[in-house]
């Protein structure tokens, strides 16, 4: 199988499984008062001090979570919700157009049901967000504004995001700033502290962990009005009862994966490279998405015209490759990628996407399968695409 | 099915219900490469019929995908909403309101099943497209009725040209429906119990009139006694009235005689329900537009051969001529309740299961 779909998840490190394995093994609910309990305690205590270390943060801002949707939903909602508690002018949420849906649709979810104001932040051609854009609407909006939130980089295109510079103006407003650096930890430099971020979302499988632990790096200073009330483990702001196994192999990956950002950034990059000019060597009308040089290192975006993006990635599955169209899909139905609209394309090209995403495990062998198999499946999904005129 | 299997690829349509399952493992079985595919025909999943009967929804679909899993064939959802409305829900009413009564699985098999979703998998490399329908296909290419008469399909695939059907797989036509269930619980098919589904998969609650009023308006007019010209009922729109109907007319005078009566004919300029006794629904001749004639080219002589126009109608023998784009058929004795849109298909008799020999689509009857 060639697998070139890291971005939506990539394989568990050893490391990490041997962790997983050694913690399952042990009994033990972090919040007893027992010796067993202490030892969970213990091991749970450790991981948030080596998720801490690893991202720039104090360990007392790390709390562990479900995965990157509930962090995601938190960050969003809890703050805004807390915001507005305390200002009831804050009345307004602000969003990148690019957000990951669990992001986006917690956002819509506050303007449909919370009667929260919306803004989404325009991003231009490379899926970058328009800093004037923030700027401007800053300058108009300041004291209505509860929350701000802008991923570190795009799941689809790979655009990695003026964060920092985001940060800092929503910090010289005094408004909370949120990112999901879901697709960046282990990718490009990622440091809560200096990024100057209220909250940042991490999870726990796009970087050799388990699937369904995460954290949200939450400033002790922030307000966040829980989600899910009951036990109050996690500083009150997250209930339920700590996955001791999970989180303890989800800090394993976390400090793995930022240790070796650096060389990953090097190999991936280089092999990300070469399969980019792979394919647009086999495929030269080939569209690469998103910002060519401030990308993520495992990411190619395309779009193939002419083509639907489903239609490819069946092609490509018969032949053992596994890759996405990036975008999400309803009910298994591929959608028009959000992002790629926000960039300004047309549906045609929004339908026409595939992404190919890097990873850990990947080698210059996967390049070469897929460089070998493309050519045809593209002729072939763009005969199918033209028999389907009615969609175009 | 065995003869050309061994590595071809094939498309094997899944609605989600046992038969089309159980058709795709069946090809598995023959040995051909198949990969399933379920059709999102619904613009919203969640207002087509829900739960076990229909063929549209996410529970199907689910339904679809998870008896894929267990057959160990890859699965994708196509959506072919867009096609689906514009050549089959759209035309069902527009049938309906120009007083015809359409058969929207056939349609669907016409438009969708053996055209959008045939041509898009052979321009991917496809061979053939499978289905679950209750049809006999064989190596002589002709479309034969099932083995399991209750369940027979081939009305509804009588459309099909022969071009279309050389890219057509029913591994089901030699098996009753019986032996399909037993099958799928033997496969470990979750789908083995699900029960059949009937009417239209497009309205939800089965309630066609209403379906149609919302897309129509309501349009009260008269019903007429077609002796006497007397105005005996009314009606809240005269599509949705097929020819020969009895049941809900709800006439507020009684007929002369006592006799029942019933739906003669349906005039939208009008928007007139004309309805009389049972006997002058006979019909002798049959005029149909749109012929194909499955089986071959279309006959310059006429044949002999035997005909069905209705969906689980009996069949009648009958001459069939085709001349300048129409079929005609002269039934040999009248028979009642042919309403123009329905398929007027022909069969040859077959010891191995008659043959479907061409269609046509009733555009007029006489008697
Ligand atoms: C940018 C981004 N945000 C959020 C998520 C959701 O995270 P999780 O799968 O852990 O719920 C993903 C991955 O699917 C992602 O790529």
């Amino acid at each position: 199988m060639t697998y070139l779909d890291h971005a939506a998840t990539t394989p568990m490190l050893p490391e990490a499984i041997e962790a997983y394995a050694l913690a399952a093994r042990d009994v033990g609910n972090a919040s007893s008062l027992h010796a067993p309990g202490r030892r969970a305690r213990r091991t749970v205590e450790e991981a948030r001090e080596r998720v801490a270390a690893a991202l720039g943060a104090r360990p007392s801002e790390v709390i562990f979570t479900g995965g990157g949707t509930e962090s995601d939903n938190l960050a969003v909602k809890g703050v805004f919700w807390a915001r507005r508690t305390d200002d009831p002018k804050r009345n307004r949420v602000v969003a990148s157009a690019a957000e990951h849906h669990a992001v986006l649709d917690a956002v819509d979810w506050l303007g449909r049901f919370e009667g929260a104001d919306v803004s989404l932040l325009p991003v231009d051609e490379l899926g970058r967000v328009d800093v004037a854009a923030v700027r401007f609407e800053l300058d108009q909006r300041c004291d209505e504004i509860a929350m701000i939130t802008a991923m570190w980089a795009n799941n689809e295109v790979g655009t990695v995001q003026p964060v920092t510079e985001l940060a800092a103006m929503a910090a010289e407003c005094g408004i909370p700033f949120h990112t999901d650096a879901i697709q960046a930890i282990g990718q490009v430099p990622v440091d809560f502290a200096a990024c100057g971020a209220a909250a940042l979302t991490a999870t726990g499988h796009k970087l050799g962990g388990p699937t369904g632990v995460g954290a949200l790096l939450l400033g002790r200073e922030v307000g966040c009005t829980p989600l899910l009330h009951g036990g109050g483990q996690e500083r009150d702001v997250r209930s339920g009862t700590l996955d001791v196994a999970g989180i303890t192999a989800f800090a394993v990956a976390v400090e793995m994966a930022v240790k070796a950002q650096q060389e990953t950034a090097a190999r991936v990059g280089a092999l990300r490279d070469e399969l980019v000019s792979r394919v647009q060597a086999a495929v030269p009308d080939a569209v690469l998405n998103g910002d060519p040089e401030d990308r993520l290192p495992g990411n190619a975006h395309f779009s193939f015209p002419g083509c639907e993006g489903d239609a490819l990635l069946l092609l490509l599955d018969a032949q053992g490759i596994a890759c996405s169209t990036g975008s999400a899909c309803s009910a298994g139905i591929a959608q028009p990628s959000h992002v790629l609209l926000a960039m300004g394309a047309d549906e045609a090209r929004a339908r026409s996407t595939l992404r190919f995403s890097l990873g850990h495990t990947s080698t210059l062998d996967d390049v070469d399968v897929l460089a070998a198999a493309l050519p045809s499946a593209v002729e072939r999904a763009r005969r199918a695409g033209s028999v389907r005129g009615g969609r175009s | 099915m065995r003869s050309r299997a061994r590595g071809t690829r094939v498309l094997a349509a899944m609605s989600g219900g046992v038969d089309s399952a159980v058709a795709a493992a069946r090809a598995v079985d023959a040995g051909y490469d198949v990969t399933g595919v379920h059709l999102a025909l619904a613009r919203n999943p969640q207002t087509y019929r829900s739960g076990a009967r229909g063929c549209c929804t996410l529970e199907d679909a689910r339904d679809a995908r998870r008896a894929a899993d267990v057959i160990g064939i890859p699965f994708y959802v196509w959506d072919m909403a867009d096609e689906f409305h514009a050549s089959v829900v759209d035309d069902f009413v527009a049938e309906y309101a120009a007083g015809r009564t359409p058969n929207p699985c056939l349609r669907c098999n016409e438009k969708i099943k053996f055209a959008a979703v045939l041509d898009r998998a052979i321009a991917l490399g496809f061979d053939a497209v499978v289905t679950g329908h209750h049809a006999r296909l064989g190596p002589d290419g002709l479309l034969r009725r099932s083995v399991d008469m209750g369940k027979d399909q081939s009305y509804v695939l009588a459309v099909l040209t022969r071009e279309q059907l050389a890219h057509s797989i029913f591994p089901l036509g030699d098996s009753f429906k019986t032996g399909v269930r037993a099958e799928a619980a033997e496969r470990g098919l979750a789908v083995a119990e699900k029960p059949d589904s009937h009417d239209i998969c497009f309205i939800a609650d089965g309630d066609t009139r209403g379906f149609l009023a919302k897309r129509l308006g309501e349009a009260p007019g008269d019903i007429v006694d077609a002796a006497s010209g007397d105005v005996v009922g009314s009606h809240a729109g005269a599509f949705g009235f097929t020819v020969g109907q009895r049941k809900g007319l709800n006439l507020t005078r009684p007929s002369a005689d006592g006799r029942p009566r019933y739906v003669l004919s349906i005039t939208p300029v009008t928007n007139t329900v004309t309805v009389g006794p049972g006997e002058a629904l006979e019909v002798s001749t049959v005029a149909a537009e749109r012929p194909v004639w499955t089986a071959g080219s279309l006959p310059s002589t006429p044949t002999e051969c035997e005909v069905q126009i209705r969906a689980h109608g009996e069949t009648v023998p009958a001459v069939v001529t085709v001349a300048d784009g129409q079929m005609t058929a002269t039934l040999r004795w009248p028979v009642r309740g042919v309403a123009a849109g329905q398929a007027l298909v022909a069969y040859r008799p077959d010891p191995a299961g008659d043959i479907v020999l061409g269609s046509a689509t009733v555009s007029l009857t006489r008697s």
